[in-house]
């Protein structure tokens, strides 16, 4: 069995009391207690704080380009489905940079867990506005607050039939902790936006400001009814539910795919003498 | 023997399944056979042609006289009744163009009558030109009734039989009514030969090389790759994904290489500008990709379904950082073929991108060979994995070695881990900053694999006289039409000096670019022409200035085409003899 102690990475390079060393804490624990062994998964992550987070643990590592974190991962997948690809974004990379293979990745449906830490700022680039930032928030960049509507992961989730879209908070490690259980054990393209504060540049979503409101979603709430799900993912503001928002059984990509149905694609061989009927086909 | 044929018509009208059929029908009777399209973007009208060159002997290239016109709108009667030769004749339907020529050389066959009383439907009008086509050659009718039979199968007897009917029709009107028809068809030289084109060539040539995953966006001329591949996906075990855009392209390729299994991308110049980010990035994470890139004319949307060769530049210097590429740009599809298996094995030994440099002419164009040769294929699986995996003790995937190549890893396969990044990294993929660890990386990642790299690059061919006066120098598809110049301004029987006198006329052609073939050879014939005239489908003159800044050397002559079609062979030998005077 894998113990935390397998998981030990790089010292990171984040501003003390960001959000992100619950996260890395949270995930690492959640992995133990799934019983992954650091070879079994690939993280896939993008650039801005988040993406130095496969380098603080040990595993599988495609530290990639901004925003491209969901289509390396889904090459991964389709050449190798026994392989568990998790992707790591932050709110600029995956919702900002990287918005339309978000719309993809979720119609294809493919098998990727992709984890957001969602701060609602930019913060490697030093405090401009996200797609996620609240309107009221201003910046160097947006001297006059954030014009443009804030995007609403959720609900674009559930519109798009995402087959897992969940929420949760990095000041709730033991809430966090299951959604990334849930997320990995899933079968189908699965999102889960974390809500982070960022201690240094997003003054307005803090802590406090996040205690305040997040609450967990009832216990008789029904997350396959998918206009309940939208009603809601719609919650934003004086109370902000975390935990499964929408999920469905539509079967995942490499399911579908008949070349993978049965075998990963690196496990299928190459046979050359296979080559000679193509080349018959020019005659 | 030889003879040119064009069939012109609107956009849906059928003209590239008569031009495919009789192109098929010579080669399986053993002709070489040379085509060449031309056609707008866009789905129904406008206007659109096919050519067909057929010869007893090899040819390469599209000529400027045309022998029988398949005319199936007015507009190719005006446009191409100047190019028919003095033996030439066009066919029309003058019911469908609603328009009756006169002149012995437009010879009226009623298409649409013909199909409607003998295959009992109008839309085997095209089966009838193609049926009066071979019978103005009096070419025996046989292997098209094979080929009918084949594409028909599954629409049943009566189907086959109709179509079979009108072929008849078609052949026997032409036979009894072409009394000016004076074509006189030799023997086939050859048995059956194969015919393919450029990109089914490329497409050919990935899945020789072991390639299994294929993620691309439609964009004229590389589709013709997608489409291959998805139809060979079942039978040879290939995940094929028409991805989002060009940059999910790249960038999926790139996933499912570093997962272990050879990966290949195809775009155009507006694509490609998308995957530059992704290409860097196989560079930095030395992650192997094949790229084919189908140059079309630009800037911009440019013409989209139309021939130029202005992207060496941007493929060479593209990107962001320094890192090793390789560059091949074949001239025919026999090369293609080779040279997308070179690319895979390059760029899987080395651990870099790899680009298959092509445009529309050569994706568009068939040609005929006697085989491809298996045997010459190279495949060598150069990652660890399975056992040869497990059994080492410690693993870094970017470790120093002498020839800077790290051992390519598959994840999963034992219990190491592999870790790579697009930020600078220590041996085993992790993020840093220092100084010193950089430059160890760019020594390993570039400096001593580019040298290595080259030693792989074979010399550009050199056809023709072998101490040139007359040396004509190009890269990539205008291969074909530099070879008949020469073979036309050559003397009937070329004087023997070996050794002795110079004289006479060569072509240089290049289709390992980069890195560039190193030089003392191609170099000293340069030198020593009288005059040496580097011949490109662009306007700028893009390999002249690679010439130069690779070896110094400076085309004083130049013939550059940019109207977004190919040279015809006439055309261009034109354009060599006002040249050399």
């Amino acid at each position: 069995m894998p113990s935390l102690d397998d998981y030990k990475g790089q010292m990171p390079a984040w501003c003390p009391g960001c959000g992100n060393f619950p996260i890395l804490k949270t995930f690492k624990d959640a992995v133990v207690e799934l019983g992954l062994e650091p070879h079994q998964f690939t993280i896939v992550s993008g650039i801005g704080q988040a993406g130095k987070f496969p380098h603080y643990l040990k595993c599988n590592t495609f530290n990639g380009l901004h925003g491209r974190t969901l289509p390396v991962s889904t090459g991964i997948r389709l050449a190798n489905h026994d392989m568990i690809v998790i992707a790591v974004a932050g709110d600029g990379d995956c919702y900002g940079e990287g918005g339309n293979h978000l719309l993809h990745a979720i119609r294809r449906n493919i098998n990727i867990k992709l984890f957001v830490h969602d701060n609602q700022v930019y913060g490697l680039t030093k405090g401009q506005a996200s797609p996620t930032s609240m309107e009221e928030m201003k910046t160097k960049v947006q001297p006059f607050g954030v014009l443009s509507e804030q995007l609403n992961p959720m609900a674009l989730a559930v519109a798009l039939d995402c087959s897992f879209a969940a929420r949760s908070f990095a000041g709730d490690i033991s809430h966090l902790k299951e959604m990334i259980k849930e997320s990995i054990k899933h079968k189908g393209f699965s999102l889960v936006d974390i809500l982070q504060p960022c201690v240094v540049f997003n003054k307005i979503n803090t802590y406090e400001w996040y205690k305040k409101r997040v609450y967990h979603i009832e216990a008789g709430y029904d997350p396959t009814n998918r206009i309940e799900a939208f009603k809601k993912a719609l919650e934003w503001g004086d109370k902000i539910p975390i935990g499964v928002i929408y999920r469905n059984n539509r079967p995942a990509f490499e399911e579908r795919m008949p070349i993978i149905k049965d075998k990963p694609l690196i496990k299928q061989g190459f046979d050359m003498s296979k080559i000679e009927a193509a080349l018959k086909g020019f005659y | 023997m030889d003879y040119s044929i064009k069939i012109g018509g609107e956009a849906g009208q059928g003209i590239q399944t008569i031009g495919d059929t009789l192109a098929k029908v010579f080669s399986k009777t053993g002709y070489h056979v040379f085509t060449h399209q031309d056609y707008e973007s866009r789905i129904r009208g406008g206007h659109n042609f096919f050519q067909i060159r057929l010869s007893n002997k090899p040819i390469s290239a599209s000529r400027n006289k045309i022998d029988i016109l398949v005319a199936l709108d007015k507009e190719s009667i005006l446009l191409y009744k100047n190019e028919l030769s003095e033996q030439g004749i066009a066919i029309y339907d003058s019911s469908a163009l609603r328009q009756k020529y006169e002149g012995k050389k437009l010879l009226d066959v009623p298409f649409e009558t013909l199909a409607v009383e003998h295959g009992k439907d109008r839309i085997m009008a095209n089966t009838v030109a193609t049926g009066a086509v071979l019978g103005m050659l009096g070419l025996k009718l046989d292997i098209l009734f094979e080929i009918i039979n084949d594409i028909f199968r599954k629409k049943g007897e009566d189907v086959i039989k109709g179509n079979i009917n009108a072929v008849k029709a078609g052949y026997d009107f032409a036979s009894k009514n072409c009394t000016d028809c004076s074509f006189s068809i030799k023997e086939p030289a050859e048995e059956s030969l194969m015919l393919i084109n450029g990109v089914e060539a490329i497409g050919l040539g990935a899945i020789s090389s072991g390639c299994k995953f294929y993620s691309a966006y439609p964009m004229t001329p590389s589709t013709g790759i997608l489409n291959f591949m998805s139809e060979k996906a079942e039978g040879y075990g290939i995940v094929v994904e028409q991805a989002e855009d060009e940059i999910a392209a790249i960038n999926m390729t790139i996933g499912a290489s570093f997962a272990g299994v050879r990966a290949m991308t195809g775009t155009s110049g507006g694509g490609f500008a998308l995957m530059v980010e992704g290409l860097s990035l196989a560079g930095m994470t030395e992650t192997p990709v094949v790229i084919a890139l189908g140059q079309r004319p630009g800037p911009a949307t440019g013409f989209p379904t139309r021939t130029e060769q202005a992207e060496l530049m941007f493929v060479l210097h593209t990107a962001h950082g320094e890192f090793p590429r390789l560059v091949f740009a074949p001239g025919t599809p026999e090369q293609a073929f080779y040279l997308t298996n070179k690319a895979f094995d390059i760029a899987e030994r080395f651990q870099i991108p790899a680009f298959i440099l092509f445009d529309q002419y050569l994706a568009d164009s068939a040609w005929t060979f006697r085989r491809f040769d298996l045997s010459k294929i190279k495949y060598n699986d150069y990652r660890l994995r399975g056992n040869d995996f497990k059994k080492l003790g410690s693993y870094k995937r970017h470790a120093f070695t002498d020839t800077g190549v790290s051992p390519l890893a598959v994840p999963g396969d034992a219990r190491h881990v592999v870790v790579t990044d697009s930020d600078e990294h220590d041996e085993e993929g992790h993020i840093v900053e220092d100084a010193e660890t950089r430059i160890k990386m760019v020594q390993k990642r570039l400096l001593k694999k580019i040298p290595l790299i080259r030693q792989e690059m074979s010399q550009p061919i050199l056809y023709g006289a072998d101490k040139p006066d007359i040396v004509i120098v190009g890269w990539g598809s205008t291969y074909g039409v530099m070879k008949e110049a020469v073979d036309a301004l050559s003397p009937p029987r070329p004087p023997l000096i070996k050794g002795g006198q110079r004289g006479g006329i060569a072509m240089l052609h290049f289709s390992e670019i980069y890195p560039f073939p190193s030089s003392p050879k191609f170099l000293h014939i340069l030198n020593k022409a009288k005059k040496a005239i580097c011949i490109e489908n662009n306007a700028t003159g893009q390999f002249a200035r690679l010439m130069r800044e690779e070896t110094g050397y400076e085309f004083k002559y130049k013939i550059n085409k940019y109207d977004g079609r190919p040279f015809i062979i006439e055309d261009l030998i034109g354009e060599i003899n006002a040249v050399i005077g």
